[in-house]
């Protein structure tokens, strides 16, 4: 099993391998799809906002490589909304693997704007990622935007609404979590994915 | 719902945990990563770690032991003190933190609030307010590490809150400066007069003695986290059956 990080250059990508470090992986930090062409599953993770982001990704080859990938592809926080197809957020366009659009979060009377703490997962239909955790178990969540649960969202939380808390379509999954940051729940679901068949 | 979050905090001074009175005469309570790992397996929801030193003596913290803690634990941390910087916080949240927080630095030059949140985006910046009363109003100190160096600014408090979040802080923690290490209580009346005012995340710090100071200060200020130190490091209260207790008591938090 081999396995490589996607260099977004933002600033949870240590926190990231040390998680998957701890679980024995042994993860690649590739900067260029051809970095990564020995892998045979792959991590993008990302904070901070979707336009500096996205624009990385263009000028590396790894939007348009991933727009054509097929090897499991997990995406984190920011990574995970890079998957849609665009974001309000610096108004950018992003990889489209996954159809709907990032929208800035209203909490309501929920709490203060962004989503930042742990809360509840609820699992709307089959998600491998989930094996072995419980229902409502908490993971940590840092956001101020957001995907609207709609058809691919497999796992969901509650603020202001129905959020998006894991999202999945065919090869491409994503979590809106830090699963890297949520305790013994969170590296449950990184080694699902590591033990994910390709 | 979002869970209350249970935060225990680190001074760290010359490598060490260190446990001060009303921020004086520090004792040594233990090695840094061994207290970090400690609490994240018993149930802490993030860390603080404030290098108490690092404003006083114009100097930042040091990367590396903030790798080490990341590499360690599995909860979110943040990394606060003597962060001048968009370099200084990018070599720490590069190194593994979650967060960074800023206080002193931020008073000096306000701007910088601005500029971390746009290089980092508002969900990692932290801006950390020492407040006590002066004559009658609650007001802003700086420095205060090092009691020889602690100047009381002119803002308010309330005022410095809600220009720090307007400025792009995503969190704001406010030390209440006259509970500290008392463990009376945290000030509920400051905390709820900054909710108040504090569209963010708002966490209390300062006052932590029992385990119903947590539940009054969750019920009476909606605070989001409270965060206390000599209280975990001297086992008055052990992390476990604080939470159990608070679920008891109609507190979400992450069991």
């Amino acid at each position: 099993m081999t396995l490589a990080i996607i260099d977004t250059s933002t600033a949870n990508i240590a926190s990231v391998r040390f998680a998957l470090e701890r679980l024995g992986a042994d993860p690649v930090i590739a900067a260029t799809p051809d970095e990564a062409r020995d892998a045979d599953r792959l991590i993008l993770p990302g904070v901070g906002a979707a336009g500096p982001a996205m624009a990385r990704l263009e000028a590396s080859g790894w939007a348009d490589a991933l727009r054509s990938e097929t090897r499991p592809l997990l995406g984190l926080c920011l990574g995970m909304q890079l998957l849609f197809e665009g974001s309000d957020e610096s108004d950018v366009d992003c990889l489209g693997l996954i159809p709907g659009r990032i929208t800035r979060l209203d909490p309501g009377a929920d709490g203060p704007w962004p989503h930042m703490g742990w809360n509840r997962l609820e699992t709307v239909r089959d998600e491998p990622l989930m094996a072995g955790v419980d229902e409502g178990a908490h993971v940590y969540f840092v956001h101020g935007y957001h995907a609207a649960a709609g058809p691919h969202a497999s796992v969901i939380t509650n603020y202001g609404g129905p959020v998006t808390a894991i999202v999945r379509r065919g090869h491409a999954a994503g979590c809106q979590f830090h699963p890297e940051r949520s305790g013994a729940v969170g590296a449950r679901i990184l080694q699902n994915f590591l033990e994910a068949r390709t | 719902m979002l869970a209350r979050r249970i935060i225990p905090c680190l001074d760290v001074k010359d490598g060490r945990v260190v446990k001060g009175v009303r921020f004086r005469d520090h004792e040594d309570v233990g090695d840094i990563t061994g207290l970090a790992a400690r609490y994240a397996a018993e149930g802490a929801d993030e860390l603080v770690f404030y290098d108490i030193a690092a404003s006083p003596q114009a100097r930042t913290v040091e990367p590396r032991w903030v790798s080490e803690v990341a590499r360690r634990i599995d909860i979110p941390f943040c990394v606060a003190g003597g962060i001048r910087s968009v370099d200084d916080a990018r070599a720490r949240l590069f190194a593994g933190a979650d967060k960074i927080s800023v206080n002193s630095p931020a008073l000096e030059n306000p701007a910088l609030i601005d500029a971390l949140a746009r290089e980092f985006g508002s969900q990692c910046v932290v801006v950390g307010v020492d407040s006590r009363v002066i004559d009658g109003q609650w007001r802003v100190h700086r420095n205060t590490g090092d009691p020889d160096k602690t100047v009381t600014e002119a803002r308010a408090t309330l005022d410095w809150i809600a220009e720090a979040a307007d400025r792009g802080a995503g969190e704001i923690v406010l030390n209440c400066m006259d509970q500290d290490g008392v463990r009376e209580g945290y000030d509920l009346d400051q905390l709820a007069a900054a909710r108040a005012v504090c569209p963010v995340p708002l966490i209390a710090s300062g006052g932590a003695g029992a385990k119903e100071h947590f539940a009054t200060v969750f019920k009476t200020a909606q605070v989001d986290g409270a965060l206390a130190a000599s209280v975990f490091h001297k086992g008055v209260i052990a992390i476990p059956e604080l939470k159990v207790w608070l679920l008891s008591q109609g507190v979400e938090v992450r069991p």
